[in-house]
């Protein structure tokens, strides 16, 4: 297959930036979106040039490295996966495709398609975690909890922190990603000591951090590739309004 | 210098016990006084960085991801050991012990695994209240489920995500600590050297990706939780930055590197399809619980898998080992695997897959079952190869996955220099030469949570440490060590690419060092490594700079690295004149094809010290004995 792509080259964070067209060609359709960048790459290195930029690690979705704004859509077009997990045969052949990183101002442009996402990690810093100390804990199985708010808490916590929900967000919102780690503590017996002082104190870093609020689209649930429910957007508001008047 | 192993004198049961009381303390007050470097933010580092920034210490934790949460630890899918006996199977923590033992084909040390089986009911406890969401039974109590190689359920899963649920408990637990102001955490860091300082491990050299300044960090300590050395292969199912530059700087600052021919080939992976290929994508071990493994009975048949009649298919693990059937470790299912593929028998377009079959479970308990306890894996293999697995049996093949071999650490966790301990898979300790199905995690975290805290207390309680400088002649060295090696790198300007370098290493250790090796290819492969390394330095081609995010020269640093590493492997694997777990030498079998050890002179752990550049490694061996679990021909059948 071949492609004409279109990807977003910066030099670093004070560049201004701008898109170069690209040729890929001879491209296996059951080749990944990143194997795609791969063989484009090799090409660049071989003529001389820099290759792009992108981040990626485990290439199986669930690292959460990847992320790449392809044609307009995070993560692509394909609903519930990554870009690692991306094939080419998602493609129509001779198609132009666009590359852009995840744009929000508190994702910054490291280079090309590599962006800092150090905002989330101080979001979790904030309050994000039970405080419990390495032992002592009680046996494992001393608190039954009911299958199905267990079930409820895995699927928030399946949550990749990858940004997604942010780059597809029209206001920058990190709603999805902050009401994913408050739900899924929350939901739990473990994590309920502790709710009001978490959901303060991660709602006001992700604040601090420049993330918009929310306005009710639900483009981050159609673009999570994890597919976490607005839901716990829902349970996040219910959770802050409930420590407010608590 | 002798190998001593510190193994705590006493019975079995009473060694750690009896060790932790032994081991020296440091006062409350003293202990911010102290600081420790963790490199690395896997289930190991972060759960050490952690608890040992719990316990009072001044912890410094880098890591090369943009975020502790990236470590691949996180893909880990099937689950995590422990002998809570919940089911009442029979289990117990001597239970575990002996599989552990004896499915590492007694190549492990059996204090060490003791210690290893007593702690992980702790490590349950643990991420339970940190609120991973193990699965759980309609009760609303904890699930479990068995695991290749065991007959008890002693798993403890989160669907197909369990490493994904561990690590981001421990990344919890270090966000914890980050906040606090225990922990300073800098992301995008790589370690290119260790500083040793009068024959301590005094401080580590770290590049700073984003702008490329190399950075000096002195401490009391260092730990390295920096994983394992799979992608030596190229193709592997570990993550494309996964490498082993970090414990290989250690090795040649005189870290003895241990058995690095114990390398674990996984036997249920989605099998290659093209040059292009980056990566190898794992099918969790789980789906052998369910899944049936075949072959046609007809050599080179192309019929599609649902046209072959059931008379006409092996079920050639069900047929060779009857009472552990899909269930046997991960070593013999891998030959066999292959040894059907190489006679024959394998299936798809290039031949090199076996099916695994999912009809009956299908059939027997609903597809809507099947779903609930597979679904993402049964997604990705959907993505990935276009095929519906609920349809058609699934194609899979071996792919090396897991090092069991890693730098040589004593009881405490010490490698050989003074002050610098190795946890989780980057060491060499607990799994012999075969790790056993959900015990990776299972060893990371007992690292990092339940013994580094113990015995890192004792050597800095007991040491007396010259205060360090970061302009001290060792720190300087080492990083001008370091600059040199970066602008040789960059000035080579040839014309191969680094990747392109890098999948021939590939190909040779892959034939030649791979699921079955012979005297004759591991000498092809000591002839051929040496001389894609002296071709890797005449001709690897980097574009960019030195000063700016330059994924091409990070890549060719640890290349450079692999292949000095793949040297070692094929010869320690040449040196080892046994078969024994994931080692296997085709001549020695026994006469059904089963590997065969050499008990009277390889019951050792073979631990390599870095003799200088070009030189040949000094070997050195730490004797293995065995007074609980008698060594014996491991059998399946």
């Amino acid at each position: 297959m071949n492609f004409i792509l279109k990807a977003w080259r910066q030099k670093n964070g004070n560049d201004k930036g701008m898109f170069v067209a690209y040729s890929a060609h001879d491209i296996s359709p059951d080749a990944s979106f990143l194997e795609m960048l791969d063989v484009l790459n090799d090409e660049l290195v071989k003529k001389g040039e820099e290759p792009i930029a992108f981040d990626h690690d485990c290439r199986e979705g669930i690292c959460g490295s990847c992320g790449l704004m392809i044609n307009g859509r995070a993560h692509g077009p394909q609903r519930g996966i990554a870009t690692c997990e991306l094939r080419m045969r998602s493609f129509k052949d001779g198609s132009s495709i666009v590359v852009e990183p995840w744009r929000a101002a508190a994702f910054p442009v490291i280079k090309d398609l590599v962006v800092d996402r150090s905002s989330f990690d101080r979001i979790m810093e904030a309050g994000g975690f039970i405080s419990v100390k390495t032992g002592g804990s009680p046996d494992a199985n001393a608190i039954p909890i009911p299958k199905s708010i267990s079930e409820e808490a895995m699927d928030a916590a399946a949550c990749i922190g990858c940004g997604a929900c942010v780059a597809a967000c029209k206001n920058s919102s990190a709603m999805l990603f902050v009401g994913a780690k408050v739900s899924h503590l929350a939901l739990l017996p473990q994590g309920r000591s502790e709710r009001t002082e978490r959901v303060e104190h991660m709602i006001a870093q992700m604040d601090e951090e420049g993330f918009g609020g929310c306005s009710n689209t639900y483009a981050c649930e159609a673009e999570c590739p994890k597919e976490i429910s607005v839901v716990h957007i829902a349970r996040l508001n219910r959770e802050y309004l409930r420590a407010k008047l608590v | 210098m002798t190998l001593d192993s510190k193994i705590p004198e006493g019975p079995i049961e009473k060694k750690w016990d009896n060790h932790r009381f032994n081991l020296k303390l440091v006062n409350p007050a003293n202990k911010r006084k102290y600081h420790i470097i963790v490199v690395g933010t896997g289930l190991a580092g972060s759960s050490a960085a952690a608890s040992l920034a719990e316990l009072g210490y001044n912890i410094t934790s880098l890591c090369y991801h943009e975020s502790p949460r990236r470590a691949h630890s996180i893909a880990a899918q099937g689950g995590i050991n422990a002998p809570k006996n919940y089911t009442n199977d029979g289990d117990s923590i001597y239970r575990l012990f002996y599989d552990t033992v004896k499915g590492g084909d007694y190549r492990a040390r059996e204090a060490n695994v003791y210690r290893l089986a007593q702690v992980s009911g702790s490590i349950i406890d643990q991420c339970v209240a940190q609120g991973v969401p193990f699965a759980r039974e309609y009760g609303g109590l904890l699930d479990n489920r068995s695991f290749g190689g065991a007959q008890v359920s002693r798993t403890f899963y989160a669907r197909g995500q369990t490493g994904q649920q561990l690590l981001l408990g421990a990344y919890s637990a270090l966000c914890r600590q980050i906040n606090a102001g225990t922990v300073k955490f800098y992301d995008r860091r790589e370690m290119l050297d260790l500083v040793v300082v009068d024959g301590q491990a005094r401080g580590i050299i770290a590049r700073n990706l984003v702008d490329g300044t190399l950075e000096v960090y002195p401490a009391d300590a260092v730990v390295l939780a920096t994983g394992g050395y799979g992608n030596t292969f190229f193709l592997s199912t570990m993550a494309k930055a996964s490498n082993a530059t970090a414990a290989w700087r250690a090795y040649k600052r005189g870290a003895f590197f241990a058995n690095p021919c114990f390398t674990q080939i996984h036997p249920t992976c989605i099998p290659v399809s093209g040059n292009y290929q980056s990566k190898l994508t794992l099918m969790s071990e789980s789906l052998r619980n369910d899944g049936r493994i075949w072959v046609p009975k007809k050599k080179n048949d192309t019929r599609r898998a649902k046209d072959i009649p059931e008379n006409e298919r092996d079920y050639y693990l069900e047929r060779l080992y009857p009472s552990f059937g899909n269930l046997v470790p991960r070593d013999v299912a891998s030959r066999r695997a292959k040894e059907m593929c190489d006679n024959g028998y394998g299936v798809g377009s290039t031949g090199q897959a076996v099916y695994l079959d999912f009809a009956n479970a299908i059939e027997r308990n609903g597809k809507e079952w099947i779903k609930e306890k597979y679904g993402n894996l049964f997604d990705i293999y959907h993505e990935i190869t276009a095929e519906d697995p609920y349809k058609t049996p699934m194609r899979i093949y071996p792919a090396v996955h897991y090092t069991m071999g890693g730098i040589w650490v004593d009881y405490n966790l010490m490698s050989t220099v003074p002050g610098l301990y190795v946890l989780g898979e980057a060491n060499f300790s607990d799994h012999g030469a075969n790790r056993l199905g959900a015990s990776a995690l299972m060893q990371g975290l007992a690292d990092g949570y339940f013994i580094i805290p113990y015995t890192i207390g004792d050597y800095l309680a007991s040491t007396t440490f010259k205060p360090v400088k970061t302009d001290d002649a060792a720190f300087k060295d080492a990083q001008a060590d370091v600059q040199k090696k970066i602008e040789q790198l960059i000035s080579i300007k040839g014309n191969r690419t680094v990747d392109d370098i890098h999948r021939q290493l590939g190909k040779i250790t892959w034939d030649y060092v791979g699921m079955a090796r012979n005297r004759e290819g591991l000498k092809r492969a000591l002839e051929e490594i040496p001389k894609l390394r002296e071709e890797f330095w005449q001709d690897v081609k980097i574009v960019g700079s030195v000063e700016s995010l330059n994924n091409e020269l990070e890549k060719a640093g640890r290349v450079a690295d692999f292949i000095e590493l793949g040297e070692l492997l094929a010869q320690d694997a040449l040196h080892r004149e046994e078969s024994c777990g994931g080692h296997f030498r085709e001549e020695y079998q026994t006469e059904e094809g089963e590997a065969k050890r050499d008990d009277n002179n390889f019951c050792n752990v073979s631990a390599w010290e870095f003799a200088g550049e070009g030189k040949k490694p000094n070997l050195h061996r730490e004797q293995l004995t065995f007074e609980y679990v008698k060594p014996s021909q491991r059998s399946y059948k």
